[in-house]
């Protein structure tokens, strides 16, 4: 925050965690790790109907050193799980994690042999969003509660929510 | 038509062909393995049978040649078709058919992947849907559906001597003549350029494509496996899930594939929703399909012009018809699960004009842009033979210039009394791709304007209590009612045993089911043949020698949708 002492309507005091998370819950890029039905709904917020830009989040980026917020939408395979736990391992600090849809959270109504039951099995989960496939308004719906979160957390993120792979 | 073949099969093999009567029209014959290169070559060389649709493996755990494989064969220009039959014991092998037709070796790695059966001399015998540390074979009647086994690291697909884990490291490669200059580079199976989960490995000399390997299977979910556990009414909600930008053209065709095997027809009402919804999701796959690969050229306003469109479409006609988006399961075997909402006919033309004005708006953009046509004219380019023999059907087929459409050659709910044109392609590259679908949306609307015509007040569902619920009032009114309801649900409907293989024009070529019944309410086997799986077989070969970048035009021209092809 800039300070201007000669002028004394010029200037404003927060705390350093508060504006931070401030700028982090309205920057959010996402990181689509879309697989399935559900990544076409993705697509829909994305486009113009939904704007996913309103709320700040429109720079989706497929370069997980750049983004985020990983964005799970879709089954997820057993075949894809060393795929997923590299590309979060591979993302920065600070980071959180948006299951999408039935699939990426239980497994949905796929309980198989291939497919893996809820991503929470490999990786940390911030926002469960529930439907098969979510409608675009129940994605906006969770991304605003994800900035809620975002806004109270702590300026380093918590260990041991983060830090580790589960599996 | 078949008959012919089954005769001339018989004429010249004498013995070794078992003719199999089957009750829902198609010909079948059944040969020992060692004779079956011998049986398809004659077939495709003295009887036209240009294509292998699909190889299809079917258990029977009880009998002591405890596999069956089919092999479906067409001939486009007798309009006939054939499944040769070949029964074999565990840990028995059978000869490879790859090399007279190239969709054959993706086909012959899935059944060996998912049944173990073996395939003699079988060019690259490797597992395809599950990874290759997976234990079993998971089709197999005897292996638990729940039984998952998690992977510790993706498989390497350019051999250890030529791959030098993943880039940059260009001076480990050993043994190529120049290798300095040859690199790695992984595509996938998460990134924005393959529209879903695919991986594919390519080695450039500088920007060409020297080699190309890719791998599927990372969205598989198991849907054969799946219907094996469920009635066949509870599969319908899976077959939205197959190509889920168009639920509707599956749910419909599985619908009438299983028609086919019941022996009954719906009722003239239900065929003409039927027609009109699936020209709709065909319109919507044509829509995503073309914008999407307009924006891997750089073309990215077209994607807002057409992707409005689609939205429209789906929030005004399916969300109100079905109550969701995406996933619509519709079609009900027998019918369809209700009736049309009112003022539909309005919703409908209300969208087919402003489809027409975003495609004139796009054509308008792109047709004579002059970095679209460097990008796509003679890119990629596949001839009409190369393209029967991976297998290809539907717009991919089309933009080779051949007028094969199953509307057309083998029509179905009523097809045969609409008025549409084939619309066909010149050299079979990129653009003719995209040219070919443009014109198959103007082509839908007409269709579904005609249906919107016939559309006559009637029933939608098929009066027969072993197929249809029964209404709603009937169940809360009446024993009868309630009982009808309740067996339906629990037992299935219970389809007489047989086999039949039905098929429709899917949006991105012919989508069949393979559906066999042994009497109970549940497949003993439903075989997908997703149009997408061939297709995308042959895009090792298309690619190679190309540069990269133009790889990724072509993929978005196939249209390859994961959930269909790994299903
Ligand atoms: S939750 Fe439903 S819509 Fe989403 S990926 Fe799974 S099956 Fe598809």
């Amino acid at each position: 925050m800039a300070v201007a002492l000669d002028n004394p309507s010029n200037f404003m005091t927060t705390r350093l965690r508060q504006a931070i998370n401030w700028g982090r819950k309205y920057s959010l890029w996402p990181l689509p790790f879309g697989t399935a039905c559900c990544a076409i709904e993705f697509m829909s917020t994305v486009s113009s109907y939904n704007d996913i830009s309103r709320f700040g989040a429109e720079a989706v980026c497929f370069s997980p050193r750049q983004s985020d917020l990983l964005l799970v939408a879709g089954t997820i395979s057993y075949k894809q799980v060393p795929i997923l736990k590299t590309i979060y391992a591979q993302m920065c600090e600070p980071k959180w994690v948006i299951s999408m849809g039935a699939c990426a959270s239980t497994g949905g109504f796929y309980n198989n042999y291939s497919t893996l039951q809820g991503i929470d099995k490999i990786i940390p989960v911030d926002y469960y969003v529930a439907g098969c496939p979510p409608t675009p308004e129940n994605l906006l719906s969770a991304l605003v509660s994800l900035q809620d979160r975002v806004q109270n957390e702590g300026l380093i993120p918590s260990e041991e929510r983060h830090q580790q792979i589960i599996r | 038509m078949s008959q012919k073949l089954v005769d001339s099969l018989k004429s010249e093999f004498g013995d070794k062909i078992v003719i199999i009567n089957n009750a829902c029209g198609d010909e079948s014959v059944s040969v020992p393995g060692d004779s079956l290169p011998a049986v398809l070559k004659y077939l495709k060389e003295s009887e036209s049978c240009e294509q292998l649709t699909d190889i299809i493996g079917v258990d029977y755990p009880e009998k002591t040649e405890r596999f069956e494989v089919n092999y479906l064969l067409r001939s486009i220009a007798n309009k006939s078709r054939i499944n040769v039959k070949v029964a074999v014991e565990e840990g028995m092998d059978i000869p490879t058919v790859s090399d007279i037709y190239k969709s054959a070796n993706w086909a012959e790695r899935e059944v060996f992947d998912l049944y173990g059966v073996k395939f003699r001399n079988h060019p690259d015998l490797r597992r395809i849907l599950c990874h290759h540390e997976f234990e079993g074979h998971a089709l197999r009647k005897d292996y638990p559906i729940e039984q998952g086994q998690f992977l510790s690291a993706p498989e390497k697909l350019i051999d250890d001597i030529e791959y030098h884990g993943g880039a940059f490291r260009a001076d480990e490669v050993k043994g190529e003549e120049n290798p300095f200059d040859l690199l790695n580079v992984n595509i996938g199976p998460s990134h924005p350029a393959t529209h879903g989960a695919l991986r594919i490995e390519v080695q450039l000399d500088g920007e060409t494509i020297v080699k190309a390997k890719s791998e599927i299977g990372y969205l598989h979910r198991c849907f054969e496996k799946e219907a094996e556990d469920h009635t066949w009414s509870l599969v319908m909600p899976y077959t939205d899930r197959l190509n889920y930008v168009s639920a509707m053209l599956n749910n419909c065709i599985y619908a009438s594939s299983v028609e086919k095997l019941l022996g009954v027809e719906v009722p003239q009402r239900a065929q003409v929703i039927r027609v009109i919804v699936s020209e709709l999701s065909r319109i919507i796959d044509h829509l995503v399909c073309i914008c999407a690969n307009l924006v891997d050229i750089g073309a990215l306003t077209n994607y807002w012009y057409f992707y409005n469109i689609r939205e429209g479409i789906y929030y005004d006609i399916i969300e109100p018809l079905c109550g969701s988006r995406l996933t619509t399961n519709y079609a009900r075997i027998g019918g369809l699960s209700h009736d049309l909402f009112d003022g539909f006919e309005d919703a409908v033309e209300k969208h087919l004009q402003k489809m027409e004005v975003a495609i004139k708006e796009v054509t308008g953009l792109i047709a004579r842009n002059r970095i679209f046509l460097d990008r796509t004219v003679d890119v990629g380019v596949l001839t009409t033979n190369e393209a029967l023999s991976h297998g290809f059907t539907g717009p991919c087929l089309r933009a080779t210039g051949l007028d094969y459409d199953v509307r057309k050659h083998a029509p179905y709910s009523g097809y045969e009394d609409y008025k549409f044109d084939i619309p066909i392609g010149e050299n079979g590259d990129t653009r003719d791709r995209i040219m070919v679908r443009m014109e198959e949306m103007y082509q839908s609307a007409s269709i579904i304007r005609q249906g919107i015509k016939k559309l006559t007040p009637g029933p939608i569902t098929l009066d027969n209590p072993s197929i249809s619920l029964p209404p709603k009032e009937s169940v809360y009114g009446s024993i009868e009612g309630v009982m009808n309801q309740f067996k339906l649900i629990s037992e299935g409907i219970k389809v007489p045993a047989g086999e039949a293989y039905g098929y429709g024009e899917g949006a991105n070529g012919e989508l069949g089911f393979y559906c066999v019944s042994d009497g109970t309410g549940q497949p003993h086997r439903l075989k997908v043949r997703p149009p997408c799986f061939p297709i995308f077989s042959a895009f090792d070969e298309i690619i190679e020698g190309l540069m990269i970048a133009d790889a990724i035009a072509i993929l978005g021209s196939i249209n390859i949708i994961a959930g269909e092809l790994d299903r």
